[in-house]
């Protein structure tokens, strides 16, 4: 009978504080994900149906919303345009990001600490900051209204924090190889190139993921830069919409949540990537 | 006396020999940080000295800038209501955020720990709102605080409750900070909570059962051995967090444009809008200097005093 009894106490004692733990967590669970649903639902109801009953489940569901965006060309410019840009910028992050970090894990001259913590100082003002100073700078060059000038500022401000992540993944490579890679002749930049490259793939993929959700979600750098509606980004095309069609919410809603279906499909696809990538910079740094 | 010569004719030959791999590796160098610089060169430090230039001017933009009127600007800058609204505000959501979201953050971290089932699961909820974009985080959450009950589901739950009237929030100057605030830790407290929990996948389990064995009950555990071995990972996310508070702009500025009446003015919405609404660039050059000189001066300050022990790192 005492044993049954403290077994039964020892499960509850266990066991309570778990029922607790879910609780909170489903809680905040609910207050993440409502807003998220509302919308999604909000854009599968007709106006009327918005209008009077604006929480319930949409039974049925109305695609005409999503039908009418995905009709209308500018919301394909837009995502044409919000993917260039992002391509664009991720591309040469990655790029100039190896090629410098290669060069402070794996190479040695003077005043290698001095010219890493100089680049590293963009980490110390974020983009908001700088943008009016590179607004004038961007003005200065002619490249106002271009998206290659968003792909040049975006590159610019995601080179601090990503040269410190992968830094980090290249100076994990074991000397050993470099050596052998040396000793049978390969040149620096073959070393890099062949024997590197490959082997830091995860960690390419890492900034290559989370370089694409900043700059697919930028808006205050297009948002200077871009004037001819024609050439915006998502993000503004989604705040003009808001907007001009702020009394159809329904409409609202499906435009909303078009734009940002991409980013969250590409996150739960590449969530590990991007976890991996915003905790090697913390931890590290 | 032959024999030095020999040596150091020995030496020249081999540095010969060694001189081109050398000369290749600085090419190397040069050629592969040159992207870097440049980018680092053009698009952050000329820009500063650009916008230092004509923060010295009334300027509209328009034609060269002619009117030099010295450091008139900055004094305006600091003398106006408005601005030093603006960095009051900046500093409530910083002392909000330190208080209010990354404890909330550190706690869920902890909460979930190691090897709570279904982990990846809450991870991947609460980090969504980190990927869905400002503009979208900010529409979504304006029609929620909207003031009438019919069409605000948080005023349709208040009205439930007997005796509660809907809320004007986002209208109302006196809630609008709050309501601000609640959005950036809807946002934001996944980014924290997930460099925590990764945090704590650092820290040796031993260490904690060591503690409790010796007799430390939960709450002394953590506070004292849990919190100081993240210690690395919690002085990142205050500068982050704190950082991220100074430069508040996207969601401000969809939510409210720095209204009702300047309520929800940060430096940010400021400095946009005399840099890009009113355009008068001179202005909004001196206004970015002066955001940028308030986060070095948090930055350097932060760096130095925040340097402490690495505790993770000497076991």
């Amino acid at each position: 009978m005492a044993t049954i009894y403290t077994l039964k106490r020892d499960t509850i004692k266990k066991k309570l504080p778990r029922f607790f733990q879910y609780l909170a967590l489903s809680i905040i669970t609910l207050v993440i994900l409502v807003p998220i649903v509302i919308m999604v639902f909000g854009a599968l109801k007709t106006r009327g149906e918005m209008f009077a009953h604006p929480y319930t489940p949409p039974i049925p569901a109305h695609w005409e919303n999503y039908a009418q965006i995905l009709n209308t060309p500018s919301f394909w410019t837009m995502l044409g345009n919000s993917v260039i840009a992002m391509l664009g910028s991720t591309a040469l992050v990655l790029i100039v990001c190896s090629l410098a970090s290669f060069t402070f894990a794996r190479m040695q001259f003077r005043g290698k600490e001095l010219a890493f913590n100089i680049l590293i100082l963009g980490l110390m003002f974020p983009i908001t900051v700088a943008i009016m100073p590179v607004y004038l700078v961007v003005r200065q060059m002619g490249l106002i209204d271009t998206l290659l000038a968003v792909i040049l500022v975006q590159t610019a401000f995601g080179i601090s924090g990503n040269l410190l992540i992968l830094r980090g993944f290249f100076t994990a490579i074991p000397m050993e190889l470099q050596d052998a890679a040396y000793i049978d002749g390969c040149s620096a930049f073959g070393f890099f190139w062949r024997i590197l490259l490959p082997l830091v793939r995860p960690a390419l993929a890492a900034i290559g993921a989370l370089t694409m959700i900043i700059s697919w979600n930028d808006f205050l750098t297009p948002l200077v830069i871009l004037n001819k509606d024609t050439l915006w980004t998502l993000p503004l095309g989604t705040m003009q919409f808001q907007g001009q069609y702020s009394s159809d919410m329904a409409l609202t809603a499906a435009f909303v949540t078009l734009s940002a279906l991409p980013a969250i499909i590409f996150y739960l696809f590449a969530e590990r990537q991007i976890v991996s990538g915003l905790t090697a910079g913390a931890i590290k740094g | 006396m032959n024999i030095p010569q020999v040596g150091s004719d020995y030496i020249k030959s081999k540095q010969r020999l060694r001189s081109p791999r050398r000369v290749q590796d600085h090419i190397t160098i040069i050629l592969f940080l040159l992207p870097a610089f440049i980018f680092f060169l053009l698009f952050m430090i000329y820009p500063i000295f650009r916008a230092g230039y004509f923060s010295l001017y009334n300027w509209n933009g328009m034609g060269a800038a002619t009117n030099f009127i010295g450091l008139n600007n900055f004094k305006q800058i600091l003398t106006d209501q408005v601005f030093v609204k603006g960095v009051l505000n900046c500093l409530l959501i910083v002392v909000l955020s330190l208080a209010a979201q990354l404890p909330l953050a550190l706690a869920l971290a902890i909460m979930v720990g190691r090897d709570l089932p279904g982990r990846a699961f809450f991870r991947t909820i609460f980090f969504m709102p980190y990927v869905v974009s400002e503009v979208i985080t900010g529409i979504i959450w304006m029609s929620l605080f909207d003031p009438d009950p019919e069409r605000g589901f948080i005023n349709a739950l208040l009205v439930l409750i007997p005796g509660v009237n809907a809320q004007n929030f986002l209208g109302d100057m006196n809630q609008v900070m709050a309501c601000i605030f609640v959005v950036l830790t809807w946002k934001y407290f996944g980014l924290h909570m997930l460099l925590y929990m990764a945090g704590l996948q650092n820290i040796p389990k031993e260490l904690e059962e060591a503690a409790m064995i010796d007799g430390a009950n939960r709450w002394q555990t953590i506070r004292n051995v849990t919190i100081p071995l993240l210690g690395s990972t919690i002085r990142t996310t205050v500068q982050l967090s704190v950082l991220g508070s100074l430069t508040q702009f996207p969601l401000i500025w969809i939510m409210t444009r720095g209204g009702p009446a300047n309520a929800s003015e940060v430096m940010a919405t400021y400095m946009y809008r005399y840099s890009f609404i009113r355009f008068q660039l001179g202005y909004g050059s001196a206004v970015a200097l002066v955001m940028l000189v308030i986060c070095l001066i948090f930055s350097v300050t932060y760096l130095r005093l925040a340097r402490q022990p690495d505790y993770l790192g000497s076991i």
